[in-house]
């Protein structure tokens, strides 16, 4: 584990706790003015641009037969919207994340959900001939959760229990083991290897808005748990012996957590493919906005979340036009500079 | 009435004196016992790989060619064919070994890693770019892979050096980096040819095939120079382990001492992926594994060593032998395959802590 630092534990100053608070609602404001506008640009911008009066022309009095409206309803709306529902899927699951662990580098890839949904997507591939998102979609989810009841399940067997080191290190070995059978088949079977890379790297275009539909029910319960979810966090960050001391279950407080985590992930894998790196960076900018205390990290982590991946989508629709670069590999290069710039300013990363 | 009760104090005081020291001999005992075994079993799947192949050899033909003896087939399917692998194996097992205990202990989080900071990331982007972008091959793709890791590894140490060397800053800033070379990575794979791309896929899984002498003794030369190195940090990592104060009042700079172990680490990740690929989990799995067998929370450098040529050796005795010959699968499949169960079952059975 990192060093912890002194100021980890949520502070019970009541000053404190007011000024965090305040920080907290100033932020969440900005952050939804933020989502409006990337949506925004995300309608207006990409291989052909389309001033903002037209889009609310298309939005609200669609026009049969005009391109442009054509282009923002059927092609940019749904885009826009599994970006928002996908970003904030991510953004929660990472936060939990890292929440559950006590690792401030867990992201949702970590407990092997994202290895497992590919795991799965690679056999319909291969073995079913599946060929779209659509298609995809079950076996992400089953793989996701598949891999989370083996990971959490081989944690608990043992002395201890689950322990944070444990789920992680766990977590890790199943990624390896599922990487390694994808290997095997994409080194066999070039025609899966052709699909599966285009899927891998993660992406928002092209995915039909039934998708959306039948991943939403997932998510909003995943997103409801997630931000019930901080209380149970910030009594796990003191060590299962505090919390256990504190009254808190940290059995099931673990359970409910991982369970929304399988939600999130699942539903997010399946959208837009494994963008981990959402994930990762977005609970770290809400913990420099607003501190370690988890139900404002939650929150702050779903806003964030659609405006990152939103952006990054908008930025690869942009940088090569008319042809454009897959959201999952912006996003990278768009949040690696945020993260480094995060750490090196910090002091102390509280876990 | 008192002095019974001070018999009693002192006989309480001499048990747990006797029960200090047998617990002490107890493990010194398994630590000799681990290290001898994993030595026994390196050698033994070193064996048994210089005896298996198409054209099978005895036992008493491979140790007598190592021996300096001179029978014709023998001696040139050991020395020109199977002996350069083996080497290779072992080379890359110890410093993927090494690598990833140094990380984990210096960093302090079992998932600091080289597959997971960006060093392993690194060098596949360097590779795959001189592959797909350069269409060059062989010594070249090496050449860049290790211009990857050492980049990343420079950039790492830049970011995150601020008025000395915090782990947890090196260890985030080489995801986000790690992220950003998986990106490239994608990025290339995705807008190359397809042949091209299985081909680059082969090299990031880490593989033995391409193994030469003249490979292996730059690899040798790399590690004679690292591996001494590490011996010499590795007191100050123990002591580092204490936390920095006390290392401090010791008399040790616990920054310099971080600073030179990260380098090492960084150093021995990058010779061994150059030269084979970044081998999947190795330098993950090592040291976990390694602790566990000792179970008594101490550095075991030696015996992550010997975890990682176990680990790299028997894969690819599993990889070349045992799986069905048209699959052909390179060592780092299997490393992954075996290693990430392995280490499950361990964490699902063990009874000593992992930290």
């Amino acid at each position: 584990m990192l060093d912890p630092s002194p100021g980890a534990a949520p502070a019970a100053a009541a000053p404190r706790r007011n000024r965090a608070g305040f920080r907290g609602v100033v932020a969440a404001v900005a952050l939804l003015a933020m989502i409006l506008v990337v949506a925004l640009l995300s309608l207006m911008w990409g291989a052909r641009e389309i001033a903002p009066g037209d889009v609310w022309d298309a939005l609200v009095a669609p026009v049969a037969g005009n391109n442009d409206h054509l282009v923002v309803r059927d092609l940019r709306v749904p885009r826009t919207l599994i970006g928002l529902v996908g970003g904030a899927a991510l953004g929660a699951a990472g936060a939990l994340m890292q929440g559950v662990t006590r690792n401030p580098i867990a992201d949702p890839g970590l407990l092997g959900i994202n290895s497992g949904a590919s795991l799965a997507v690679i056999g319909a591939i291969a073995g079913l001939g599946v060929g779209s998102v659509a298609g995809y979609l079950w076996f992400a989810f089953a793989g996701a959760a598949l891999a989370a009841v083996v990971v959490y399940g081989a944690a608990s067997l043992g002395w201890e229990g689950v322990t944070p080191v444990k789920l992680a290190l766990v977590g890790a070995a199943f990624t390896a083991t599922a990487t390694s059978m994808i290997t095997v088949v994409l080194l066999t079977d070039r025609r899966t290897l052709d699909e599966y890379r285009f899927w891998q790297v993660g992406s928002l275009a092209n995915r039909p808005l039934d998708v959306l539909t039948t991943v939403l029910p997932f998510v909003v319960v995943g997103l409801v748990m997630a931000l019930a979810a901080g209380r149970v966090l910030n009594a796990l960050a003191l060590g299962d012996d505090v919390a256990r001391g504190l009254g808190q279950d940290v059995v099931r407080g673990r359970l409910l957590v991982v369970v929304a985590v399988v939600l999130l992930c699942g539903s997010a894998v399946s959208l837009v493919g494994p963008i981990a790196f959402v994930g990762l960076v977005v609970p770290h900018v809400a913990r420099a906005i607003v501190g370690p205390d988890y139900r404002w990290i939650v929150l702050l982590s779903v806003l964030l979340g659609p405006v990152m991946l939103l952006l990054a989508d908008v930025v690869g629709r942009l940088v090569a036009r008319p042809s454009e670069v897959e959201a999952g590999l912006v996003v990278a290069v768009i949040g690696a500079p945020v993260l480094i710039a995060l750490v090196r300013r910090s002091k102390g990363m509280a876990a | 009435m008192s002095a019974p009760v001070l018999d009693l104090a002192a006989a309480r005081r001499d048990v747990a004196a006797q029960g200090l020291r047998a617990n002490r001999r107890r493990r010194g005992r398994r630590r000799t016992l681990v290290t001898v075994v994993l030595a026994a079993a390196a050698c033994a799947l070193s064996v048994t790989a210089l005896m298996l192949g198409d054209y099978r050899l005895s036992v008493g033909e491979v140790l007598g060619t190592l021996a300096g003896g001179d029978e014709a087939p023998a001696r040139f399917i050991v020395m020109e064919l199977r002996l350069p692998r083996l080497a290779l194996g072992v080379l890359v097992g110890v410093a993927l070994g090494l690598a990833g205990a140094l990380f984990q202990s210096v960093l302090r989080n079992p998932l600091a890693s080289p597959d997971v900071i960006g060093i392993s990331q690194g060098a596949s982007a360097g590779a795959v770019a001189a592959m797909l972008f350069g269409g060059l091959t062989g010594a070249w793709v090496s050449l860049s892979a290790l211009v990857g890791g050492a980049a990343v590894g420079l950039l790492l140490y830049a970011a995150a050096w601020r008025q000395g060397m915090a782990g947890h800053r090196f260890v985030l800033s080489g995801i986000g980096v790690a992220y950003v070379c998986a990106s490239v990575v994608g990025y290339l794979l995705t807008r190359s040819d397809l042949r091209e791309a299985q081909a680059a896929l082969l090299w990031m899984t880490g593989s033995l095939a391409q193994a030469d002498w003249g490979l292996v003794s730059t690899l040798a030369l790399a590690l004679a120079v690292l591996v001494p190195a590490v011996l010499l940090v590795a007191r100050g990592l123990d002591l580092l382990l204490l936390g920095d104060e006390q290392a401090g009042s010791l008399g040790l700079r616990p920054e310099a001492t971080r600073t030179a172990v990260i380098a090492l680490g960084v150093g021995l990740a990058c010779v061994a992926t150059a030269a084979a690929g970044p081998v999947a989990f190795v330098a993950f799995t090592a040291a976990p594994v390694a602790r566990h067998l000792l179970g008594d929370g101490t550095l075991a450098l030696l015996q992550s060593a010997l975890v990682g040529v176990v680990l790299v050796v028997g894969a690819d005795i599993v990889a070349q032998h045992l799986l069905p010959a048209g699959l052909s699968v390179p060592v780092g499949v299997v490393t992954g395959a075996v290693g990430g169960p392995y280490l499950i079952w361990l964490m699902a059975s063990g009874r000593s802590r992992t930290t």
